[in-house]
């Protein structure tokens, strides 16, 4: 006991480095599968509404560059959030991996900010290996500016820690079971409603509808990236996007520590 | 990690009528591994959504039956549980399934919250000195949890650098441990292509990583084939010579008898009984048990076994007959003449000589599993 006493104990944040370390490591391995499973749909989207539908003459030419934000706002929120809403619900739920990072000497909060962080990371990940893809398939987009690169950085990083953060809320209060369920009934209306395929100001033909939306991070990814990429199309100014983001992630935070407590201790 | 719990009795216990004044002294004799008093966990059922049709992990008290309780009705899993564990101790928790063992040692490795009560591991309080008593403690879960994503070599290198461990030292420090584990050889395979018990080992090996002075085991043999539980056995007992503590929770008989200095036996969520295991076996009515099972109610014949030569206690048990007597097989005869003149057939006879199990069927009137 007291060789264990005089060694100087590891501090949080030593200890929230190797946890960040563990979860690199493992994405790493399970990189190509991670980005194939929440990049695939939205370059999928890319092809149809991007390349397709504009050849076919149904939609203009011009709609690439209302679509291109959007997709990444999607490709950001759909990693980000499976990142750390699926590990949760299989690590609580039934094989009770986390039980060994619980019992590493921090406080719990620890192990929750890190898989925030993690997830935040991936997304980021996901939004940068997108953008080229969508921009070969979509060929020359109009309007496309690339002169804003801190601007598009805090967004994607801001947005995907934010959807990380939602994604430990929901990995923590949905039932494994009902995994189905938090796509059909969460994920799908967030993305369609997301203003990822049409700007903010679209929505002044459906006045009830373009406020009902404004809870929904997707809306401020989509158009933070539109006035950093796009910036001649209708967009939300900058400062308003950062600020709503922030009071999401840190709403989605406090609620998402609360569950994770809930299941950590009993 | 919040610090107003301990000691404060949480949302309902008060409604429980035996609720006993919030201890709010922490235990911290120097002297001991581990100090329990008063120590008190009420659950509360999962409502009927939250149960998801699996199920409750947790069964009523004293019906042993998996009925779950009725949504929002509370559980009481402990009710004031006193323990004092001395350093270097070998302790065994044994009690059936229910019996509040799991619980106890969630408490005690800082994943459960108590109701009320207090509880500390190495001096550290382990609701406000969580973090304290997780760099302490070695944890063996009941069932395996290794983290499936990671190779078996990988699952020990990271966990002791969770615990500060430098790499170095972890990798040589790993296979020593797997090498000591007799999965050596296993290094780099994937978890999933361990047996059940190569897994416990390495779970064993995960929980020793970080060296701590106390270990904690659930109930670690459950599920192993017997050549895997003496391996474990024999583990065990090689650990706790090198001078660690050892808690260990298990309904076998046999294995707290073989492996602990000291047993406390819980029912209930209560104490009933602690002591070495001889010593828990001199407390036994004396004499072999010897038990018939009859076809029907056994309470008719019970006077007339009483008064049989040589037996020194009888009750009746639903269709059980038992009876202790110093020579078992010497009273069956006339065991069998008091059922029958009271009209009751024999099915079957059972005999157990003075044991753990005699002990634990008399403070309980039921047996272990």
């Amino acid at each position: 006991m007291s060789a264990l006493d005089s060694r100087s104990p590891a501090s949080s944040t030593r200890v929230f480095g190797i946890l960040l370390l563990r979860d690199l490591h493992v994405a790493r391995r399970e990189l190509p599968y991670f980005l194939v499973r929440t990049t695939l749909q939205p370059l999928l989207f890319v092809i149809v509404f991007g390349t397709l539908l504009p050849k076919m003459g149904f939609v203009s030419r011009g709609y690439t560059a209302a679509l291109l934000p959007g997709i990444l706002g999607i490709s950001l929120a759909f990693s980000s959030l499976q990142a750390v809403a699926l590990p949760m619900m299989a690590d609580f739920g039934f094989t009770k991996e986390i039980e060994d990072r619980l019992l590493a000497p921090v406080p719990d909060y620890v192990i929750a900010l890190e898989k925030v962080i993690s997830g935040g990371l991936q997304g980021l990940l996901a939004a940068i290996f997108v953008l080229p893809i969508a921009r070969l398939i979509m060929g020359p987009i109009p309007g496309l500016a690339l002169g804003h690169p801190i601007e598009v950085v805090t967004i994607i990083a801001l947005g995907a820690t934010g959807f990380s953060a939602l994604g430990l809320f929901l990995g923590t209060a949905i039932q494994g079971q009902q995994i189905g369920l938090m796509f059909s009934v969460i994920v799908a209306p967030m993305i369609m409603f997301g203003c990822a395929y049409y700007p903010w100001s679209g929505l002044n033909a459906v006045p009830l509808l373009k406020y009902a939306v404004l809870v929904n991070p997707l809306v401020y990814v989509s158009e933070g990236l539109r006035a950093a990429l796009t910036p001649t199309l209708p967009h939300m100014p900058v400062p308003a996007v950062l600020l709503a983001l922030a009071v999401l992630t840190g709403a989605f935070w406090v609620v998402g520590l609360k569950t994770f407590r809930k299941r950590s201790f009993s | 990690m919040t610090s107003s719990r301990t000691g404060a009795p949480a949302r309902g216990a008060g409604r429980l009528p035996d609720s006993p004044a919030p201890v709010t002294d922490p235990v911290t004799r120097p002297d001991l591994a581990i100090a329990t008093r008063a120590l008190r966990k009420v659950y509360r059922a999962p409502s009927r959504k939250r149960r998801g049709g699996g199920p409750s992990r947790f069964s009523p008290l004293g019906t042993g039956a998996a009925t779950p309780a009725p949504p929002g009705a509370e559980i009481a899993a402990l009710v004031g549980l006193d323990l004092e564990i001395g350093s270097g101790e070998f302790f065994g928790l044994l009690g059936p399934n229910g019996a509040g063992k799991t619980t106890t040692i969630g408490i005690l490795t800082t994943r459960v919250r108590p109701t009320a009560g207090t509880a500390a591991v190495a001096g550290a309080d382990v609701v406000r000195q969580a973090v304290d008593v997780k760099r302490r403690i070695g944890v063996v879960p009941q069932r395996p949890n290794p983290d499936r994503a990671l190779t078996v070599h990988e699952n020990l290198v990271f966990h002791a650098a969770y615990f500060g461990v430098p790499g170095a030292v972890a990798r040589a420090r790993a296979q020593q441990l797997l090498d000591q584990m007799g999965i050596g050889d296993r290094g780099e395979a994937k978890v999933d292509q361990l047996s059940g018990g190569q897994q416990q080992r390495l779970m064993i090996a995960r929980a020793l990583m970080h060296e701590p002075g106390i270990l904690f085991l659930d109930e670690p043999t459950v599920g192993l084939d017997p050549q895997a539980r003496h391996a474990l056995w024999d583990i065990l007992t090689r650990l706790h010579d090198e001078g660690r503590t050892i808690l260990m929770s298990t309904h076998y008989m046999e294995e707290a008898d073989r492996l602990c200095g000291r047993v406390a036996i819980i029912d209930r969520g209560q104490l009933l009984a602690l002591d070495t295991p001889a010593g828990l076996k001199a407390q036994a009515p004396g004499g072999t048990l010897v038990e018939l099972d009859l076809d029907g109610d056994a309470s008719a014949p019970v006077a007339a076994a009483r008064a049989v030569p040589g037996v020194l206690k009888a009750e009746a048990l639903g269709q059980t007959l038992r009876a202790y007597a110093p020579r078992g097989g010497e009273v069956i005869p006339a065991l069998i003449r008091c059922a029958e003149q009271a009209g009751r057939a024999v099915h079957d006879i059972h005999l157990s000589p003075p044991s753990l199990e005699t002990l634990f069927i008399s403070l309980t009137g039921r047996k272990l599993d």
